[in-house]
């Protein structure tokens, strides 16, 4: 066995292929596309696909599967698929239409991509994401989503952090939801056809594999507890991010990482599980109550002036009374070209530090002022309160729903909050993970925003994966079907299926003091404190310890009540929590061991002299693709590191630069 | 702030349901309302009591998954989501009542928590656009009036959460299912099956006894997301036409 590195981990063989074509990258798409076998109509509807999650990515995939006359089954944990978190999304969803002239194109899409992640995404992947984006678009209007219309009646488009274009395309502050609903009905439609089944108020609990390749899970009924066993030719993972697992975060309160994790639990490798995305505009935390945070879309950027007072005397004074020449609009100062329009990482670490430095504002939560000002006081001098309330009046009304104040009176208060995970499943060109049949799109991968994710570009992933990539790719490995059939008593399915409840009937034996809250609350603080914005080896080593106590406590004092028979809110949130203690070491492993700062992952060590992320090339140029290993308890033991290079033939490397 | 909170407890769709009364204090008036209830649920768990199962999810008033009639009004006092709810809305030593969405097509599951399954089949009976992915022109080859997209925009807005149902005497989801006929009806990509649409939509909303619509109006009163009364108007004309 390979010695262990840092006490924690231990190397493993690299990844040597990626499966994309050889060739110009222009053209690996299309050549993908023709060198992927087909499967003849006839025989699509002998095959089978379970579908894990019904956001963006797996709703689009389940229907463009279903229409070309796959079977599909399609789960979700909520009582609808139209619920899935995609739907939270506000601002918008890029593409490179160039209908504005303004010098945009598939290349610059790539390269603003690959340059907002500073440089630790795969190449090919990203390429083909700027390709097929405009495809998206053109599907998501014959749907009918409502984009925003200009007077002429053509599609408006608004800019975006990280790019000097106008290349986004956004439904008012809720485009998400409008294209959520799109992907929905083109799944209900099919439903209604009967080529896809749907399974709502399912959890997805475990995958089984059979001879080495995904052939089904086991889920858990949610409303009568009943664990079921679902077959299949194929499974894919749509499920989702982690950002769950800093308890307090912009995902919805279900979010979680179980479907992943227990995938990377049986064989799939987990890839850059530590990049994390802070996000800069969130409405800041009021209490020790709080159950989620809210985001302020990145769109009021746009618009919105960030700044905080030049002087710390004047950090609880009425924001109305400081004069002009009293205020520090620090993203303008130091990023002068990008100014207010940074990459999400940039300006959440400049909040920080602003509020490191005393100049914070809003209430003292502990001793501490936890926000900075957005304000819209010059937006609304030079443009009508109908023309902003037109393009942000919904976010304004949630942001004085949730503190009481009017942002058309006040400057609003943002801080940052975790927001999304680039990291996810590694997956192959294909989407496929190294668990042969078994495929991860959207959040769930960590395939195409390397260390940090520009706006409104994780709605096209998801849309990307879903509609265009994923159903030419997944069927090069149908096309080797028809698979033998899996019966419901093999071994692998009574396994994956005992494992299931043996893990349920501890989590409901335990008894112990401790509500599943009390450890997720707990876990989260951790995280936020030693693997968020800013980390640094002393913090990391110290999580570790923390979380292993923290983990071991949990399975021995908390506290689950009612039964497994019937619906069980407490039960459900036991087992994801019990999943975030176990990737919660993996992520401050995975942080620990990459010694440079990169995007979102900002190692304290690696900085310039003014304070940005400085990486380092020569060792870190590379995905961290991590291998589970097990204790012989079943607790998790030294993860195993494979590295995939990265090779960058059609962009130059360089030092990232907003300035 | 201190409350005294009423709420239905009923463990199965079969078991006996009750209002049980639960005090709650130290309330916050920042908290959601959902926060509240979590207070509660902490509470009761230290208790060694079951803790009270309702729906939520985004906590942003965008998912449509929490319900809840708070003081016999759907949503409570605000025109907007229980999520979104929060408990400046409600003063120190009041009593709150809780119950679930009431409804034929809405049977409970357990405690606060409904089963909305019926607006999906409604949605799968003709709720989309018939479009495969790949078969779509160029988008900007088809110009919609800002006028037209504003609306659909408007109606597109639905989140499905049922407080329209719940909230009338009939238990009709006609706000729900007008809201989608206007949302595709106003728009050129939405023409071609709008006649069959309707007819299809309205059948399966029937076949989930879902009551009739006497124009009472209380379910736009009661939307979070204040889709307007007059898309049941646009679903009656579309309806009649289509039967013409």
């Amino acid at each position: 066995m390979a010695e262990l590195i840092d006490d924690l981990y231990r190397l493993g063989d690299p990844i040597q292929d990626t499966k994309a074509p050889e060739g110009p990258i222009e053209d690996k798409w299309t050549a993908a596309k023709f060198d992927n076998k087909l499967v003849n109509p006839s025989n699509r509807r002998k095959l089978s696909v379970i579908i894990v999650g019904t956001g963006l990515a797996g709703a689009s995939a389940a229907a463009t599967l279903g229409e070309a006359g796959y079977h599909v089954k399609s789960f979700c944990y909520q009582d609808s698929p139209r619920r899935a978190h995609s739907i939270a999304a506000q601002g918008g969803i890029n593409a490179a239409k160039n209908y504005n002239d303004d010098g945009d194109s598939v290349y610059r899409l790539f390269y603003d991509t690959v340059k907002g992640g500073d440089y630790r995404s795969r190449e090919d992947n990203v390429y083909r994401l700027a390709e097929v984006a405009n495809n998206i678009i053109d599907q998501c209007v014959a749907q009918g989503v409502p984009f925003a219309r200009d007077y002429g009646g053509l599609l408006d488009n608004r800019s975006f952090g990280g790019v000097q274009v106008a290349r986004t395309f956004y439904a008012r502050g809720q485009t998400g939801q409008q294209l959520l609903i799109g992907a929905y009905q083109a799944m209900e439609r099919q439903v209604g056809a009967g080529t896809v089944e749907q399974f709502t108020r399912h959890e997805m609990l475990e995958v089984i594999v059979v001879d080495g390749k995904a052939r089904g899970i086991i889920a858990r009924d949610m409303v009568t507890g009943e664990i079921e066993t679902h077959l299949a030719d194929a499974v894919v993972l749509a499920s989702g991010g982690y950002g769950n697992v800093f308890f307090l975060s912009t995902n919805a309160m279900g979010c979680n990482v179980t479907a992943t994790w227990r995938a990377h639990r049986k064989g799939a490798y987990f890839g850059n599980p530590c990049y994390t995305q802070i996000h800069p505009t969130c409405i800041p935390v009021s209490g020790d109550h709080q159950s989620k945070l809210t985001l302020m879309s990145e769109s009021l950027r746009n618009d919105g002036r960030i700044w905080v007072p030049k002087n710390r005397e004047d950090a609880d004074k009425d924001p109305r009374d400081i004069p002009e020449e009293d205020r520090d609009y620090y993203l303008e100062r130091i990023y002068p070209a990008f100014g207010n329009l940074v990459p999400r990482d940039i300006a959440s670490r400049q909040a920080k530090y602003m509020c490191d430095d005393g100049r914070g504002v809003g209430p003292l939560v502990g001793d501490f002022r936890r926000g900075v000002y957005l304000d819209f006081a010059s937006a609304l001098s030079r443009m009508s309160r109908e023309a902003i309330d037109e393009k942000y009046g919904n976010l304004f009304d949630m942001y004085q729903r949730i503190t009481g104040e009017d942002p058309r009176e006040v400057p609003m208060r943002i801080y940052p909050a975790v927001h999304y995970t680039m990291g996810g499943l590694w997956v192959d060109y294909d989407l496929e993970t190294t668990i042969p049949g078994l495929y991860a799109v959207g959040e769930a991968n960590f395939s195409d925003h390397g260390a940090n994710r520009l706006g409104a570009s994780s709605l096209m992933q998801c849309l990307s994966d879903g509609y265009f990539v994923l159903p030419n790719t997944i069927r090069n490995y149908l096309a080797q079907g028809p698979f033998e059939p899996v019966a419901p008593d093999a071994p692998e399915v009574r396994e994956a299926e005992e494992s299931v409840k043996s893990r349920i009937d501890t989590l409901l034996s335990i008894n112990g003091e401790r509500s599943v809250d009390s450890f997720h609350r707990e876990l989260g603080h951790i995280m936020w404190e030693y693997c968020g914005m800013e980390r640094t080896e002393e913090g990391l080593r110290k999580a570790i310890d923390l979380i292993r106590s923290l983990r071991e406590e949990f399975w021995r004092n908390v506290r689950v009540l009612g039964t497994a028979d019937t619906l069980n809110q407490s039960l459900e949130k036991a087992g994801r929590v019990a999943d975030f203690l176990e990737l919660g070491e993996l992520m401050c492993i995975d942080a620990l061991h990459r010694r440079e700062s990169c995007g979102g992952h900002f190692r304290a060590e690696s900085q310039t002299e003014d304070g940005e992320a400085l990486r380092d090339d020569e060792h870190f140029l590379y995905v961290a693709a991590w291998e589970f290993a097990g204790e012989p308890s079943g607790a998790p033991g030294a993860p195993v590191l494979h590295k995939e290079d990265l090779i960058y033939k059609a962009i130059e490397l360089k030092q990232r630069s907003y300035k | 702030m201190n409350l005294t909170l009423k709420i239905w407890r009923q463990a199965g769709p079969e078991a006996p349901g009750e209002m049980v009364t639960y005090p709650v204090s130290d309330i916050s008036e920042d908290m959601s309302f959902l926060e509240m209830l979590d207070v509660l649920n902490e509470q009761l768990n230290a208790k060694g009591e079951e803790p009270v199962a309702f729906d939520s999810d985004c906590r942003e008033g965008i998912c449509g998954m929490c319900s809840l009639m708070i003081n016999g009004e759907a949503h409570g006092p605000e025109v907007t989501t229980t999520c979104q709810l929060h408990m400046r809305s409600f003063t120190d030593g009041d009593t709150i009542t809780i119950e679930p969405w009431r409804a034929e097509a809405f049977p409970l599951v357990r405690d606060l928590i409904v089963d909305r399954s019926a607006f999906d089949r409604v949605i799968q009976a003709g709720g989309y656009v018939s479009v495969n992915t790949g078969a779509a022109p160029e988008a900007n080859n088809l110009q919609v009036r800002k006028e037209k997209a504003d609306r659909a925009f408007d109606t597109a807005t639905c989140i499905g959460c049922g407080a329209c149902v719940a909230a009338c005497p009939n238990a009709s989801g006609m706000l729900f299912l007008g809201a989608k006929i206007t949302h595709l009806g106003e728009l050129p990509q939405g023409q071609a099956e709008r006649d069959a649409r309707v007819v299809k939509m309205l059948s399966q909303h029937d076949a989930e006894d879902f009551g009739g619509c006497q124009n009472l109006g209380e379910c736009a009163a009661a939307c979070p997301k204040e889709i307007p009364l007059d898309v049941i108007n646009q679903l009656n004309r579309d309806f009649m036409k289509a039967k013409r």
